[in-house]
């Protein structure tokens, strides 16, 4: 992948990400997330992780964004209404995420391994569905079936939860 | 050409706006996708030191391309159940709002 594309799905990305943040409201957040999230698949495929990218756009710019916008649509929610914006909470949350983001760009900066490029790939095809497959049935099978009962657990849970109380 | 850090920087400025969106907004609904864009970010960059590692048979190291398929599915499932309870709650006081739901607060 040319470089420049890469700044331009990076810069995609966390434009449409800081959108969700910003938004008022929560449908123009969600469809912002959508293409947050394509950026975001787009990137995954640049470092040959097609499988990575293509369950991305899958299960989270299909399944999830749809569930997200089909509970937005359920309750009917507006754009909120302007509160008085707590000015101190605010700050701090800022003050937070921004001391986090100053550590996390010191820390990338000391790291010897981050000014290195990629090597390059000398397989003569990249497989990646038949080993990502491999791996999670052979060496990662108990995780793989506890993920399924959790899956399962989740389905049950949400049924019990959404269910109307009887009167 | 881009470096390792370049993805790396790119998953941190990520994370920080999703925790900025979960520590700031007032909306149950933005925070939970702001939860989904921090799980994102951390998924970014566990990709792309998959790919910086790359085994002797040259291709990238899978093992961290399997803990991304763990986190979406525990992910997907954490949106399922916590948009059900945004909905029960929903039902029970009208509201989406952090600002209204404050029983526990010391």
């Amino acid at each position: 992948m040319p470089p420049f594309l890469f700044w331009v799905f990076a810069l995609m990305t966390l434009i449409f990400g800081a959108a969700v943040v910003l938004n008022r409201n929560p449908v123009a957040s969600a469809l912002s997330l959508v293409v947050s999230f394509l950026g975001l698949s787009a990137l995954f495929v640049s470092l040959d992780a097609y499988f990575v990218g293509i369950i991305q756009v899958l299960v989270y710019a299909g399944a999830v964004m749809v569930l997200f916008l089909f509970i937005i649509m359920l309750l009917n929610l507006q754009a909120e209404e302007r509160h008085r914006i707590n000015w101190l909470a605010s700050a701090g949350g800022l003050g937070v995420a921004l001391i986090l983001l100053i550590q996390v760009v010191f820390t990338i900066r000391h790291f010897e391994a981050a000014r290195q490029t990629f090597p390059a790939l000398s397989a003569s095809t990249i497989d990646d569905v038949r080993n990502i497959g491999a791996l999670l049935f052979r060496n990662y099978n108990l995780p793989l079936q506890i993920v399924g009962i959790l899956v399962l657990v989740a389905t049950i849970g949400v049924v019990l939860l959404s269910k109307r109380e009887p009167r | 050409m881009t470096t390792l850090g370049d993805y790396l920087l790119v998953s941190g400025i990520l994370f920080s706006i999703g925790f900025a969106g979960v520590m700031v907004r007032r909306n149950l609904i933005i925070i939970l996708m702001s939860l989904e864009l921090m799980l994102n970010a951390a998924n970014l960059s566990l990709v792309a030191f998959s790919r910086f590692r790359v085994g002797p048979d040259g291709l990238p190291n899978y093992n961290a391309q399997v803990f991304v398929f763990f986190v979406i599915t525990v992910a997907a499932a954490e949106v399922a159940v916590g948009l059900a309870i945004l909905v029960a709650l929903f039902r029970i006081r009208q509201t989406t709002s952090v600002r209204d739901i404050s029983s526990l607060k010391f």
